[in-house]
């Protein structure tokens, strides 16, 4: 059983990395601050300015350790990627499968469910545990429409009606998002969805968690021998991971949204930890840049029980376990895609 | 799991120099150092059993030395720290 590793961030700007042995030394001004061995790492993640070794990228690849840039603010750069792991047979039936028009309607299904039965608990729950009256009501009106589109989707017949019944219930999830919120304000006002940039704190909160959540599931469908690039749900365009994005559907609302609400309820995030610049985006700053990081581990190595297998594990395993089954959907060991389903 | 690994290496003579060398390289590349020949490793029991290998055949048992402790899963409870260079925590957050 593959059990959930760390993952080192670099967010120094400046720092160096290189092969020391078996091991990855984190060089800061030729002085080497850390040292960790590559066998105790899943990921290493890089933000802004820092130099690798060509030594280390070929061992990265090698001890099956991804190793991915993002821009200082979070946008994913660039990765890199060794010879694909796995099998080939197993990309194969991944490309049959998206070429195959019923494959991929069915294959879309189960995520567009999983993301769909995932905001709807997440507004119930949100409903039960701490709201009364009109704010109650509004969750639990948004939580029955959720549940509409739950009927729709089921009955849905093409992939592209599929898009459509996820765009309106996305809208309609997050019309209702602000209400989830219990503290922070006007500060932290939500009034819609905007990216690149994002104009306002929770959005460029959801955005840097997005692009975290993006990187491990990403690197799930890699190390299980999918071809993240090949989506069913999302297109094919080049430079975007179709397969990575359908996968992370079910995680949004459940892993992504409900840490970013929770660190704004938690009054773990103050407004000046942001600012602005001025085309109008609204940045994290460094610091609790690093603080959300720390909380994104730790939440990470949170356990939990995986609602489909019944098995304990850490949440970080939970993507590496959804991919690994969604690759034995694709080999027809299993009937369906079981989208991860939170309780 | 969790290994405790230290060593004494006898040094007198140039050979056991260039085994402490070596040892200390070896124990590098499984885990990290907290104390001059005090090394921490969290390893599967795979890897386990390669690193001790390899340090097995490195030493020369009539002058050197070598100790393994088994920490276990739960090693958090059982290793305390005091002083300078306190080391990282190979579970916990790892961001520079």
């Amino acid at each position: 059983m593959k059990t959930h590793l760390n993952t080192l961030f670099i967010t120094t700007q400046g720092a160096y990395l290189a092969k020391d042995g078996q091991a990855v030394a984190v060089r800061i001004e030729k002085k080497t601050r850390l040292r960790v061995p590559l066998h105790n790492l899943d990921a290493i993640t890089c933000f802004g300015r820092v130099g690798l070794s060509p030594q280390l990228m070929a061992a990265c690849a090698e001890a099956g350790v991804s190793l991915s840039l993002l821009s200082e603010s979070g946008r994913f750069r660039a990765a890199v990627v060794g010879y694909s792991p796995g099998n080939v047979l197993l990309r194969r039936q991944q490309y049959r499968a998206a070429d195959d028009e019923k494959a991929t309607c069915e294959a879309a299904r189960s995520f567009v469910l999983g993301k769909l039965g995932n905001c709807r608990t997440v507004l119930n729950r949100a409903a039960r545990d701490d709201a009364t009256g009109e704010r109650a009501d509004r969750l639990s009106r948004s939580a029955k429409r959720m549940g509409a589109s739950i009927v729709e989707a089921k009955a849905a017949d093409s992939t592209d009606r599929l898009r459509g019944i996820e765009g309106e219930a996305a809208l309609q999830y997050f019309a209702t998002f602000d209400t989830l919120r219990t503290s922070g304000g006007g500060d932290f006002a939500f009034r819609g969805r905007s990216r690149r940039p994002p104009l306002d704190r929770i959005n460029a909160l959801l955005s840097f968690v997005y692009t975290l959540l993006m990187s491990d599931v990403r690197s799930a469908c890699e190390s299980v021998g999918l071809d993240a690039a090949v989506g069913f749900l999302h297109r094919d365009r080049p430079g975007r991971p179709g397969l990575a994005l359908d996968l992370m559907e079910e995680f949004r609302p459940w892993l992504a949204d409900r840490f970013v609400l929770t660190l704004i309820n938690r009054g773990q995030v103050r407004p000046n930890d942001f600012q602005t610049v001025e085309s109008g985006a609204v940045l994290m700053k460094e610091k609790a840049r690093k603080d959300l990081l720390v909380a994104w581990q730790n939440r990470k190595q949170e356990e939990t029980t995986h609602t489909f297998l019944g098995e304990r594990c850490t949440i970080g395993l939970v993507i590496h376990l959804q991919a690994r089954l969604f690759a034995r959907y694709l080999r027809g060991d299993i009937d369906a895609y079981p989208p991860y389903l939170w309780k | 799991m969790y290994v405790l690994v230290t060593y004494d290496v006898a040094t007198a003579t140039p050979g056991g120099a260039k085994r402490l060398r070596s040892v200390a390289k070896a124990c590098l590349d499984y885990g990290q150092r907290v104390q001059n020949s005090v090394f921490e490793m969290k390893v599967d029991p795979a890897q386990w059993t390669e690193c001790r290998a390899r340090l097995l055949s490195l030493i020369k048992p009539e002058e050197d030395s070598l100790r393994f402790y088994h920490l276990g899963a739960n090693w958090q409870r059982r290793v305390e720290h005091h002083g300078s260079k306190p080391g990282y925590d190979v579970d916990g957050p790892l961001i520079i």
